[in-house]
């Protein structure tokens, strides 16, 4: 505050306008949600990268006499195990941090497959109207009325789970967010006057569409990006819960609150722990989301 | 209003029967459903056997017709796994499943518009901070995991409610209060807009004038309006309830559709997960038509623009 006073007396904040990317970092560095939301994401992310050099053992080596134990905070618990282990002697702790990777890049592969269906399908609609909006309008609709998690479920099964079949899958049925959003943005921006001078000067619509549209779409996609990937998360989570999703011996949290159901009344932290994982990364996927779609909005919120 | 509802009608049928077709093929295309019921051990005279006994081996094309004539008959074909009708088997538990998505509804409604009303009459208060640390949070705890928490709260620590099975009204509270806390978060929002923004109209303020304090004004004035958006909301959240009992049955052993949906999977049993598929799309389009002839009703600008 008192910089720009002292600046004032020389040039009024009127006459030197921000750029807009000054503008949003300030907007950033003063929205408490968005600050939250990203340092979430950036922890858990450095944490999914530099896993194998944070784990203290190797979340796959199973172990049959040190089965259950008890994490530090019970009776018997020890430092070389700091959260326990599983059913099957495997350090608790270095799957919880494993599990990480597996959440993170399905949900960045899922929301990149629903993004390019959807964006392409929302820009079409947006661009040229008439039967294709109407056909691509129908087909969101149709969309939006299937049992999504059911045929997850299903598929995954039928086609046989592999983490390429499930990001392919929870992509292929979460892009309906890309779709409405770029859709009337799309039609918003087309009537504009620097698209119909690049018309004009005989830009083709592939040039337009490539050079004048989408890139005004990046910020909207970033921020549905942000909030897919949270909801692509919670999808592999279920999925993985269920059995239809991520198989054993990988560490993906929905599967380890799956296998430590079983003893679940005796070691509530096998069930808790992957649990609160998830929470948190999902919480800071969509604190994020929240916090760019306020700073990246024209008239700016708080 | 009959055209807009007959046009909105045919609309939805549309989109059932595009649903059924899609699942239809991308089912069948992803496998081989003689194959499965034999297992994956059968001789090939087996799985040749079945196929022709389930009329497999025509052509896609064929078998779609084939079920859809079926379809407009009631019939839905035998189940691979239960070795009876699908339409029986869905009949015998559907009623589990919509008392539990009705519950859940209830669940979402005494949640979400008493906290969105008292967020929206303090803005920026400590109830309102609240109320948005609710939706946020809501929208970010995995379902099932508040499923197993529940369960683990109720089942040991405090056992108040049963946790598994679906014979009297209180086997239903806690899986009622997990799939109703997944809407939360929505409704709560949009009471809480549409209540800012009545309550910042003009006749609100002709009301206050008049001398209307407190809940009269609330209920006489306020929330008859801006809960108009929500009902329809609601109908569309019930819509989704059906698809979501999948993961809330299995949990607290129910007995409903969404169990079913998920042994049939693991079943292997197309015919079933065809229909469940087919079930679930016509009660969320149908919830969703519902929704559009509230939102015509009640307003006329819809109805007439």
């Amino acid at each position: 505050m008192t910089q720009v006073e002292n600046f004032s007396t020389t040039a009024p904040e009127e006459a030197t306008p921000l750029t807009p990317g000054q503008l949003m970092r300030r907007r950033a560095m003063g929205h408490t949600g968005f600050l939250i939301g990203a340092g979430l994401i950036l922890g858990l992310t450095l944490i999914a990268i530099f896993a194998p050099l944070i784990a203290p053992h190797d979340p796959f080596v199973q172990s049959l006499s040190s089965r259950m134990l008890p994490p530090i905070w019970s009776e018997g618990g020890s430092w070389d195990h700091l959260l326990g282990t599983d059913q099957n002697g495997r350090d608790y702790l270095s799957r919880l941090i494993y599990g990480a990777r597996v959440s993170i890049s399905i949900g960045l592969g899922a929301a990149t497959i629903g993004m390019l269906i959807g964006v392409t399908l929302g820009v079409l609609a947006g661009y040229f109207g008439g039967w294709v909006d109407h056909g691509v309008s129908f087909l969101l609709t149709a969309q939006l009325a299937l049992p999504g998690l059911l045929l997850a479920m299903a598929l995954v099964f039928i086609i046989g789970p592999s983490i390429w079949v499930v990001i392919c899958i929870i992509g292929v049925l979460h892009w309906t967010y890309y779709l409405v959003v770029t859709r009337s943005a799309t039609q918003r921006i087309r009537n504009l006057d620097f698209v119909a001078a690049a018309a004009a000067s005989g830009a083709t619509p592939r040039q337009i569409i490539w050079h004048e549209i989408v890139p005004n779409l990046v910020s909207q996609i970033i921020v549905i990006f942000t909030f897919e990937l949270g909801i692509a998360i919670l999808a592999e989570a279920s999925l993985s819960f269920l059995g239809v999703g991520i198989q054993p011996p990988t560490p993906s949290w929905g599967l380890m609150i799956a296998e430590g159901k079983q003893a679940m009344f005796y070691r509530p932290w096998l069930v808790v722990l992957p649990g609160f994982c998830l929470f948190t990364l999902v919480i800071g996927a969509n604190l994020m989301g929240d916090g760019l779609r306020d700073i990246t909005a024209p008239e700016g919120r708080n | 209003m009959l055209k807009y509802i007959l046009l909105r009608g045919l609309l939805a049928i549309a989109v059932a029967f595009t649903v059924s077709l899609a699942a239809f093929f991308l089912l069948n295309a992803a496998t081989d459903p003689a194959q499965a019921i034999a297992g994956e051990d059968a001789t090939q005279e087996v799985v040749d056997t079945i196929r022709a006994r389930y009329g497999l081996d025509q052509p896609m094309p064929v078998r779609y017709a084939q079920w859809l004539g079926g379809v407009l008959r009631g019939d839905f074909g035998e189940s691979y796994y239960w070795h009876k009708p699908v339409a029986e088997l869905v009949a015998e538990r559907a009623g589990v499943t919509i008392t539990l998505a009705l519950a859940a509804l209830g669940v979402t409604i005494l949640i979400a518009i008493p906290l969105g009303a008292f967020a929206a009459l303090n803005p920026n208060s400590w109830i309102d901070r609240m109320a948005l640390g609710v939706a946020v949070s809501a929208q970010a705890v995995p379902n099932f995991w508040l499923g197993l928490i529940m369960i683990i709260l109720f089942g040991v620590m405090m056992p108040i409610f049963p946790v598994s099975g679906d014979d009297t009204w209180r086997h239903f509270v806690l899986p009622a209060f997990v799939l109703g806390s997944s809407s939360v978060p929505a409704v709560m929002r949009l009471t809480r807009t549409g209540l800012i923004e009545v309550m910042g109209a003009d006749y609100i303020r002709t009301a206050r004038s008049k001398g209307f304090r407190g809940s009269a004004l609330l209920r006489r004035h306020a929330l008859r309006n801006a809960l108009l958006p929500v009902i329809s909301v609601l109908a569309v959240q019930l819509g989704q309830k059906f698809g979501g009992s999948v993961i809330t049955e299995s949990i607290f052993a129910i007995n409903g559709l969404g169990r079913l949906a998920l042994e049939s999977i693991l079943g292997a049993d197309i015919p079933t997960v065809q229909m469940l598929i087919f079930v679930f799309a016509i009660v969320f389009v149908a919830m969703n038509l519902v929704a559009d002839i509230l939102n015509a009703a009640l307003d006329p600008r819809i109805r007439i623009g």
